[in-house]
């Protein structure tokens, strides 16, 4: 048996997957019933002075016929009294005490942060996460993502909360920012116990056509939305791994954005995340995908041989480098197999247009096979990438006969490199 | 020209074999196109029809645009995404069928969902060239008539259709089965391919009794000669003349453009193994008669017509007698009541006192169309081989300023080979015209 029992910072939670700050986290029976199906921890929705929402609140992006590979909205923290969030928490806390339920707030003076940080403690919190990320609406308040872009801000937002706080205080980090890693040292300096990351990024999910208005349109209007789903991941999962390599750093991290199945979940697991938050794949399928994200989790970890979420914790980290550590003597090739290929030349049109012109039609017209000419392939992946048929292209490994050398060796070292392919 | 048919006719009973996609069905759909680059349904398709492009198009929500790529290739697209037989031409091809055990695109289904609705919005693509001067007279207002007539009209040249019947669209009107395409919506094609304007149609014209092709080749600055097969082929055998032995190719018009007069039939028996015969079958049964036989001189492996057709009259009750050939009618009050027969064996050879008789009281002859060569092949220059006349690729006879298309031409193949034909044909004798000097 696998060990998925996770702790980020101090809190504990038998698995990994924490529901994210957002509408499947809004109240007390959501998060019942989503530990019933079972979810590890929730991060209750964003507690604060109450807002007033708009309708029209989301919208989504559809590719190829896929619909909301990438999501957006323009809601705020929650719209429930606090009082009745408070009661709910303790209820939650008193039926799920094994459960994490960590309590996210954004609020505007220290004496209102000290103020719903002891509420919240007294209500069961077994955590505390800090909202500087949300990118509309309340940061026009001066709230949310309007602190998490400013390093002193967030600083000494963090260090009121770590000054009030009796349970681990996580500050969830914008991705509005150029580079996350002051941010990240920011919210360490002002003493927190870990971060959370990504909140979404801002973005116009698209327009209504017909009337030139932006998405979700509310009346006449629109304004800019939070981005996230599917789609965010690859953002998401470079802004974790940039903050989990960094040596100043070396907080915990609850990993978000985009994670829809438990491969997502690997991946955030092993650039540094010690659990993983999920909205959208929740608002798209509901709390029941959890359970196929534990057992492939769980089935993935047996198959590599980890005993403990620990050791999977952080593992592709130092694979995570500079470009100038490449080695560029090392040279791959496509090669097709012609048992499996089914003659859709999507290959021969993207390698042609879009890469460096080596894969062609059999020139004698003998096979819909197309040729790859390896004098010529840079070895660049983007025919595997289109090809529709599973393990028809690979990519494989070529002995040139170099040495490894990189960049830094090549210019600092005078390391000798291969010729260049495919520059005409 | 009759434009307006029977509300009774015969054919109505049908509904369509393969249902209309949904918005979400073809989305859906288009959406699972690889968008192939030298797509092989291109290649099996005769007019050659940009497919992954239309389809792309319906995809991205651009269907008037996928309708403009179908049309550009193919006037008659409409028809065509109804009564081609894809299993065997560009669905048939789809790379799909190579992988694993991936359906193939539906191909027809989508080109059908494009071309409606560029009908149902009233859409019009072409307008004719400007005028030059030059005249073309169309003989035979079938799909390749038509195709050609279109063309040569966006290139400018006058075109008068010739046509036998006093209905325009050959056997897409009259012959293919209603559960593919009814001949009011073959009508409605008609109607959409002529808006080009500038299309006369002289219709109850039979070219070669009055006036002959001869005239016409010297009244006209070409000539175009689309007038597909003739009657069906009789057996040749005793009692063919009686009551309720018929061609089925007539059976099939009169269905089509008739009320139904076979109420009462019991048992049908088609005489024939190719597509006339199997769709004869199929249109018997969906009439509502109880029973109907097909009686095949080969085997059921061998019979010409497609599988996946003789599946689906199977699936609907045919039944079949294989390696029979009819020897002669039996009746009574001048009305047939059965089929003297023979047994073959496999070298389709009589076998000795096996002569016995099946019942029927309709018998539907599908053993073959006549050809009509003789006044085409009559003119100088041109040759017939005995089951069409020789033309070169874009349709020239060798006689200067004729040229052939579809069932004439190739000896019977679908509707789609006959669009493409008089298209290719309008080419060629636009070419001519432009090399031919002025006036005629
Ligand atoms: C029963 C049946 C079912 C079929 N089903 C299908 C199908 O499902 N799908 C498919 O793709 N194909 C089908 N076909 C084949 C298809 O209909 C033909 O290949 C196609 O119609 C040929 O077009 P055409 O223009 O060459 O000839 P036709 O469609 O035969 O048109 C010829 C026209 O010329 C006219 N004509 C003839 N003689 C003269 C004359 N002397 N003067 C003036 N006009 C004349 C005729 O009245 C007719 O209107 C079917 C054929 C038959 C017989
Ligand atoms: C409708 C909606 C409301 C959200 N509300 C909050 C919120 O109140 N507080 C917060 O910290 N994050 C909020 N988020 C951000 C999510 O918690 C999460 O960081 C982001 O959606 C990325 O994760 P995902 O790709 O799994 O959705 C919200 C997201 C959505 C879609």
């Amino acid at each position: 048996m696998v060990d998925l029992t996770s702790n980020t910072g101090g809190i504990i939670s038998p698995n990994p997957f924490w529901l994210a700050s957002a509408p499947p986290a809004n109240s007390g029976d959501q998060i019942m019933r989503a530990f019933d199906h079972g979810w590890g921890g929730a991060v209750w929705k964003t507690l604060g002075s109450p807002i007033q929402n708009v309708s029209s609140r989301f919208g989504g992006l559809n590719y190829r016929g896929t619909r909301a590979i990438g999501f957006n909205n323009i809601e705020l923290i929650t719209d429930r009294p606090l009082e009745v969030n408070l009661r709910e928490i303790a209820e939650v806390k008193k039926r799920y005490p094994k459960h994490a339920v960590i309590v996210s707030l954004m609020v505007e003076t220290e004496e209102e942060w000290r103020d719903i940080i002891a509420r919240s403690i007294d209500a069961g919190a077994d955590g505390l996460e800090l909202n500087f990320g949300c990118p509309h609406g309340m940061c026009e308040r001066g709230m949310g993502s309007a602190v998490g872009q400013e390093p002193t801000v967030n600083e000494r937002i963090t260090g009121w909360a770590k000054k009030y706080s009796t349970v681990p205080v996580l500050v969830k980090l914008t991705p509005n920012v150029s580079d996350i890693v002051p941010h990240g040292l920011a919210a360490k300096r002002g003493g927190a116990d870990g971060v959370s990351l990504i909140n979404t990024i801002k973005s116009i999910i698209g327009l209504d056509l017909d009337r030139l208005v932006p998405e979700p349109r509310v009346s006449g209007l629109s304004t800019n939305g939070g981005y996230c789903g599917a789609a965010v991941k690859p953002i998401a999962l470079h802004m974790v791994a940039s903050l989990a390599r960094e040596p100043m750093f070396g907080l915990p991290i609850s990993g978000i954005g985009g994670v829809a199945n438990w491969r997502d979940a690997v991946e955030f697991l092993a650039l540094g995340s010690s659990s993983v938050q999920v909205c959208t794949e929740v608002m798209l399928r509901g709390y029941r995908v959890v359970e196929d994200m534990i057992e492939g989790l769980e089935g993935y970890m047996k198959q590599q041989g980890f005993e403990k979420l620990d050791q999977l914790v952080g593992a592709a980290v130092p694979s995570f480098s500079e470009w100038g550590n490449l080695d560029l003597n090392y040279e791959t090739v496509a090669k097709i197999d012609a048992d499996k290929c089914i003659g859709c030349h999507l290959c021969v049109v993207a390698c042609h247009d879009g890469a460096h012109q080596c894969i062609h039609p059999d020139p004698a017209g003998q096979t819909f096979v197309p040729h790859v000419d390896e004098s010529e392939c840079v070895g660049c992946n983007l025919c595997q990438i289109v090809c529709p048929v599973p393990d028809c292209i690979s990519m494989v490994e070529v002995d040139n006969g170099f040495a490894p050398a990189t960049w830094n060796e090549h210019v600092y070292e005078g390391a000798k490199l291969r010729p260049k392919k495919g520059v005409h | 020209m009759a434009t307006q048919l029977p509300d009774n006719r015969g054919e109505v009973v049908f509904e369509d074999f393969k249902p209309a996609y949904t918005d979400a069905q073809a989305v859906t759909e288009a959406n699972r196109c690889l968008y192939c680059l030298d797509a092989p349904c291109i290649d099996a398709c005769p007019t050659g029809i940009d497919i992954p492009t239309f389809i792309r198009k319906i995809a991205t929500g651009n269907v008037r645009g996928a309708a403009k790529t179908i049309f550009d290739s193919n006037i008659f697209g409409m028809s065509c995404a109804r009564v081609c037989p894809v299993e065997v031409l560009c669905v048939g091809d789809c790379v799909y069928n190579r992988f694993d055990e991936s359906p193939p695109i539906q191909i027809g289904k989508l080109q059908r969902y494009a071309t409606d609705i560029a009908y149902a919005k009233g859409e019009q693509f072409y307008e004719a060239g400007p005028d030059t001067g030059k005249r073309v007279a169309v003989v035979g207002g079938g799909p390749a008539g038509l195709a050609c007539a279109h063309r040569l009209r966006r290139f400018g040249h006058a075109v008068t259709i010739f046509e036998k019947r006093d209905v325009l669209g050959g056997l897409n009107t009259t012959g293919v089965a209603p559960y593919k395409m009814r001949a009011d919506k073959s009508l409605e094609e008609v109607d959409w391919v002529l808006a080009i304007g500038g299309i006369e149609v002289k219709t109850g014209v039979d070219v070669g009794a009055s006036p002959s092709l001869g005239e016409l080749l010297a009244d006209y600055d070409a000539v175009f000669v689309g007038i597909g097969l003739g009657p069906d082929s009789p057996l040749v055998v005793d009692g063919e003349t009686l009551d309720g032995v018929m061609g089925a190719v007539d059976f099939i018009e009169e269905m089509k453009l008739q009320p139904s007069r076979f109420g009462g039939v019991r048992h049908a028996v088609v005489v024939g193994g190719g597509n006339t015969a199997i769709d004869a079958v199929r249109e018997a049964l969906g009439l509502g008669i109880p029973e109907v036989t097909m009686l095949y001189r080969g085997t059921e492996g061998g019979m010409p017509g497609y599988a996946h057709e003789w599946k689906a009259a199977k699936v609907e009750g045919a039944r079949a007698l294989w390696q029979r050939q009819p020897v002669g009618f039996e009746g009574a009050d001048g009305k047939v009541t059965g089929i003297r027969c023979v047994r073959l064996d496999d070298r389709k050879q009589p076998v000795a006192d096996s002569e016995h008789v099946v019942h029927a009281d309709l018998v539907l002859i599908a053993i073959g169309q006549s050809r009509l060569l003789d006044q085409v092949a009559a003119l100088e220059g041109v040759r017939a081989d005995g089951r069409r006349i020789v033309a070169d690729e874009a349709g020239f006879t060798g006689h200067p300023g004729l040229y052939v298309g579809g069932d004439l031409k190739n000896g019977a193949k679908e509707v789609v080979n006959a669009v493409a034909e008089g298209r290719d044909a309008a080419v060629a004798i636009d070419a001519h015209l432009s090399t031919s000097g002025q006036g005629a």
